[in-house]
């Protein structure tokens, strides 16, 4: 594994000091403090309604924290790749997987109305870094599950050089493009350095590629610490078991027979 | 044909009916894209409803029917678009509520004064005798701000449309572009619907775009083929209408109808 070890204050690209999130309802998640560093695959899991969507929108700035900071460094809210939740319907959407990849490339627009030559040239770029440059032409609703994925992630691609948070990546894909999915993220993060933050039910990811997972339970943060650390915490442990019974055949990303 | 054409042309309201609904077309289709895409298509219905309300209000009064219209109409844009964006209250319930409460205010506004008579008519079915130089000058302005807009902003709209969450993310303002296409879809509604009629104007939204989306594969695509077909569908209807003595809005919303069948078709066919 090629991870770097002993990051120093300089690398920190995230650091999230006695953060206090909620609504008009109430608080969602208190005192949740953890620092990502670049190069760090972090993995953010926890049960439904455990504030992980709430996180999300706090560390894309679309949420105010009630007290605590976040605060960026070498990167800023606007310079995230995000990766959201597909909706229902974006399934049937009468786009050309270039027209979608390109439209990453919205946050660098500022005031200017229409692309220019190095945002069509970055979406070209990132089609071809994950090897769907075939596809620029074709109707984005044609594809496979696991196709819209990648042009979404080339499309996160364009809005950052740094830094993907990625929701749910594979919650509507099948094992095998599941597979693919977490393989590719993965290499963009081993080999081109791109800092992952990974919202996920399937805590398989943490056990395979994360290199420091986030734990959130009701109110708080149940663990935060290095996979390696997750794996042996009597937290982890029990969060591991119970999901690995709720999803029994995908469990190591591959279709197992029953 | 010829002659028909010279003959509709001959007529000064004639013209400014085509040259008021072409535009209306265009921009309706335009807006229609993005309407029917993040599934807003009842707004347009529901707006119309209450346009039909506020005219009837208007005539009641005695006031100018768009001096009247116009705000209503906008002030029930912003509340059905934050309706439908709270799925909590059961958004197409409530739109439906909106619609119907607005057209029975309507009816009872104007059975307890005028009675039900030919301008209720045509304000429910369309005329196009209702068009005066104003409405040519008003639908000229419309359409220019329209076309504007949506040019300048084609890139935020498309990236809107597609996935707003994305597109929060990426610093654009998604409510105020919201905002801005319930406003235009408004002013498009109170400006079509006297040719269309009120039961009728959210056809011309809603078709060009589905028509569209059968054989289009790109956003792009879907948008200039709408565009196209609903100034084709409005233009070609209002000549059925001239020749057949038929209602304007009930002939441009068949053709639009028959366009949609044949478009269907084909993409059904050119998917195997």
């Amino acid at each position: 594994m090629a991870l770097k070890e002993n990051k120093t204050e300089n690398d920190v690209l995230i650091r999230c000091k006695d953060l206090a999130l909620g609504y008009e309802t109430g608080v969602v998640l208190a005192d949740v403090n953890f620092t990502v560093h670049a190069g760090d695959y972090l993995c953010i899991v926890g049960e439904n309604g455990s504030g992980k969507s709430t996180l999300i929108k706090a560390l894309l700035g679309l949420l105010q924290p009630r007290s605590g900071e976040i605060a960026f460094s070498g990167v800023s809210a606007r310079e995230i790749g995000y990766l959201p939740q597909q909706t229902a319907l974006q399934k049937d959407f009468p786009a050309s997987v270039y027209e979608v990849v390109l439209s990453g490339c919205a946050n660098g627009l500022g005031r200017a109305p229409f692309y220019g030559k190095a945002q069509h040239a970055r979406a070209s770029a990132n089609l071809a870094r994950l090897g769907i440059a075939e596809l620029a032409k074709a109707s984005y609703r044609t594809l496979s599950g696991g196709q819209q994925q990648r042009v979404l992630l080339a499309r996160a691609l364009c809005a950052t050089t740094k830094l993907l948070l990625l929701d749910e990546p594979v919650a509507a894909l099948d094992p095998i493009a599941t597979n693919d999915l977490y393989t590719l993220i993965q290499r963009l993060n081993r080999e081109e350095g791109i800092t992952v933050i990974m919202v996920s039910h399937d805590v398989s990811c943490a056990l395979h590629d994360a290199t420091h997972v986030l734990q959130l339970s009701e109110h708080g943060v149940a663990f935060f610490g290095t996979a390696a650390a997750y794996r042996k915490s009597p937290t982890g442990a029990r969060f591991l078991r119970c999901a690995c019974t709720d999803y029994p055949r995908i469990r190591f990303g591959v279709w197992e027979e029953e | 044909m010829l002659t028909l054409l010279s003959e509709i042309f001959s007529y000064s309201f004639l013209v400014r009916a085509l040259i008021v609904g072409s535009l209306v077309a265009l921009c309706a289709a335009l807006l229609g894209v993005s309407l029917v895409l993040k599934r807003y298509s009842m707004i347009g219905d529901g707006l119309s409803h209450v346009g039909f309300g506020a005219l009837s209000i208007a005539m009641a009064m005695n006031a100018a029917p768009l001096a009247v219209a116009i705000p209503i109409v906008i002030i029930a844009a912003f509340l059905l678009l934050r309706i439908s964006q709270n799925s909590r209250l059961g958004g197409d319930s409530a739109i439906a509520l909106i619609a119907s409460a607005s057209l029975a205010a309507g009816v009872l506004v104007t059975s307890l004064t005028s009675g039900l008579n030919a301008d209720v008519y045509s304000y429910m079915f369309g005329s196009i005798l209702a068009m005066s130089d104003g409405d040519v000058y008003l639908s000229l302005s419309l359409a220019a701000v329209v076309l504007m807009l949506f040019i300048v902003f084609y890139n935020r709209i498309f990236a809107i449309t597609f996935d707003e969450s994305f597109a929060r993310a990426t610093g654009i303002r998604v409510s105020r572009y919201n905002m801005l296409l319930a406003l235009l879809t408004a002013l498009t509604i109170v400006i079509g619907m006297r040719i269309m009629g009120t039961m009728l104007i959210s056809g011309l939204i809603i078709f060009p775009a589905l028509t569209a989306m059968r054989v289009c594969r790109s956003f792009r695509g879907v948008v200039i083929t709408s565009a196209v077909i609903s100034v084709f569908a409005f233009f070609t209807g209002m000549v059925l209408s001239y020749a057949l003595r038929t209602p304007a809005g009930a002939s441009i919303v068949a053709v639009n109808a028959l366009l949609f069948c044949v478009f269907a078709t084909v993409g059904k066919i050119a998917k195997r």
